[in-house]
């Protein structure tokens, strides 16, 4: 996919042009990496103020059935039957090995039988694919192309939403609404991949333009490129499908057993769940950590992590540079000795060994907006 | 009396005499975006035309800076090491990555003025 013209565009395309944007192919579409204020600056406003991002390229679409989270349940661990209205939750979809497919939202919304779900862009042809065949006969899945997705995060997101939504600000951390935003029709989670406070709007593509103006009317804020998405949810210690996790990972050595629904563990159901509940019991041969570069160098994806007698022990999966920290980030798999905070470990970055210690993450604090 | 020459890998090269500094062009840190990280050689250190000199990083992205010519590094801009943002305030100026004493003078020759230089940016 490197010819511009078999490339897709958002609704928001035109709008990114206007801003300055420039852009780059990703996942199949031609998308803002950065505007004119640089990766820097907009990484900082959304920690600071708030940022907008356009996520329309992910999938969206809804499962019709009789009850599709008990079918959902087949296909990923989380407890989708107890999901109340209005709730949201995160979930992993898992091949047969107990390999991580994707990951991905299901929310439950008030007085609607169908779930509603948000998949990743480079995933979602696959995915939907996945669930129409492992589910036929139980569930329709209702692709949704024609809506485009936003996500406003930051301290300041709750406010600026609210003068465009009244109300809205009550909704707290993984609840969903329908409600009217600058007149539009919408779908708003309180979520998002950022580590911050934050919502995620989904509209009709026909009124995505009008919402981001609106939104971006704000002097609080800012549109922000994917260059800043990944160096935030790097800091927030969030995983990048297709990166830290793919099909050969599974969610004990992802350190992703959170996902698991606490009823499901007992029950299980899901796809390898024997497998999978036998390695969280007994533990992994490697695990996913955060890791702490010493100096200034940033350690890159695909670099390889040595213990101190030069052994090789891991790879960094996701690494950069934490405009927040202001240092550099990384995270990755090691062997599972070497996955306690503080273990000292050597990042080969062009061949020469430096330092590192593995870390807790979130690098930054998140700041989502609990509900009592 | 000092002529700047540059680079097809978007370098450039001011020369006094037999002594040369160079940088990025400003044209490089506009693609690069903001620049987080830099090392540059130590002195002493020989290095040959086209061969890596130093490493530039960005928010996303390593790139490798290579030396216009052939020379023995006599000094490296330890500032960047604290301040990497010089990079892209003053490519041209204080954001200098090394100095070098020429070796072969000859092989500025090959080497593009400021006019061939913009031309040629604008297509990469």
């Amino acid at each position: 996919m490197t010819d511009a013209e078999a490339l897709r565009r958002t609704p928001l395309y035109a709008l990114h042009v206007e801003l300055g944007a420039k852009l780059v192919p990703f996942a199949g579409y031609e998308m803002p990496v950065q505007y004119p204020a640089g990766i820097l600056k907009e990484h900082l406003h959304t920690r600071e103020k708030a940022g907008l991002f356009d996520v329309s390229h992910m999938g969206q679409a809804f499962l019709h059935g009789a009850n599709p989270a008990a079918a959902l349940e087949k296909l990923a661990p989380s407890d989708f039957i107890g999901l109340k209205e209005g709730q949201q939750r995160y979930g992993l979809l898992l091949n047969a090995e107990g390999g991580i497919k994707d990951d991905f939202m299901a929310s439950r919304l008030a007085g609607e039988s169908a779930m509603y779900l948000v998949v990743n862009a480079s995933m979602k042809d696959s995915d939907f694919a996945h669930i129409s065949r492992e589910l036929a006969g139980e569930v329709a899945l209702e692709q949704r192309p024609d809506r485009a997705l936003l996500a406003l995060q930051g301290p300041a997101a709750g406010a600026v939403l609210e003068k465009l939504s009244p109300g809205i600000d009550s909704l707290t951390f993984m609840r969903v609404r329908r409600a009217v935003v600058a007149g539009v029709e919408a779908i708003v989670s309180r979520t998002g991949y950022t580590g911050e406070d934050g919502f995620e709007i989904s509209v009709g593509g026909q009124d995505a333009e009008k919402l981001a103006r609106a939104l971006l009317a704000d002097p609080d804020v800012m549109p922000i490129g994917l260059g800043a998405r990944d160096s935030l949810r790097l800091e927030a210690g969030l995983c990048l499908y297709g990166h830290d996790i793919d099909e050969t990972t599974d969610p004990a050595e992802a350190n992703l057993v959170w996902a698991i629904g606490k009823r499901r563990k007992t029950e299980k159901g899901f796809p390898a769940a024997d497998k999978i509940m036998e390695r969280v019991l007994n533990g992994t041969a490697r695990k996913r950590v955060g890791i702490r570069p010493e100096g200034r160098a940033p350690a890159r994806e695909g670099t390889e992590i040595a213990d101190k007698t030069g052994r090789i022990i891991g790879k960094i999966t996701s690494g950069g540079f934490g405009p927040s920290l202001n240092a550099p980030v990384a995270m990755g798999y090691v062997e599972s000795a070497f996955a306690a905070d503080g273990s000292e470990i050597d990042l080969i970055v062009r061949g020469k060994p430096v330092p590192a210690k593995v870390a807790p993450m979130p690098f930054v604090p998140n700041r989502y907006k609990r509900g009592a | 009396m000092s002529k700047t020459y540059y680079t097809d890998q978007h370098e450039w090269i001011r020369v006094e005499g037999d002594e040369g500094t160079v940088g990025i062009t400003s044209h490089a840190t506009e693609q690069l975006g903001d620049v987080v990280f830099v090392e540059v050689p130590s002195v002493g250190k020989t290095v040959a035309k086209g061969g890596e000199a130093a490493v530039v990083e960005s928010v996303k992205a390593a790139s490798e800076v290579y030396s216009p010519v052939s020379g023995t590094v006599t000094a490296g801009n330890n500032d960047l090491a604290d301040d990497p943002a010089r990079v892209n305030a003053d490519p041209e100026g204080e954001g200098w990555f090394f100095k070098l004493k020429l070796s072969n003078p000859a092989e500025l020759d090959g080497l593009m003025t400021a006019e061939q230089y913009l031309d040629f940016a604008k297509d990469h």
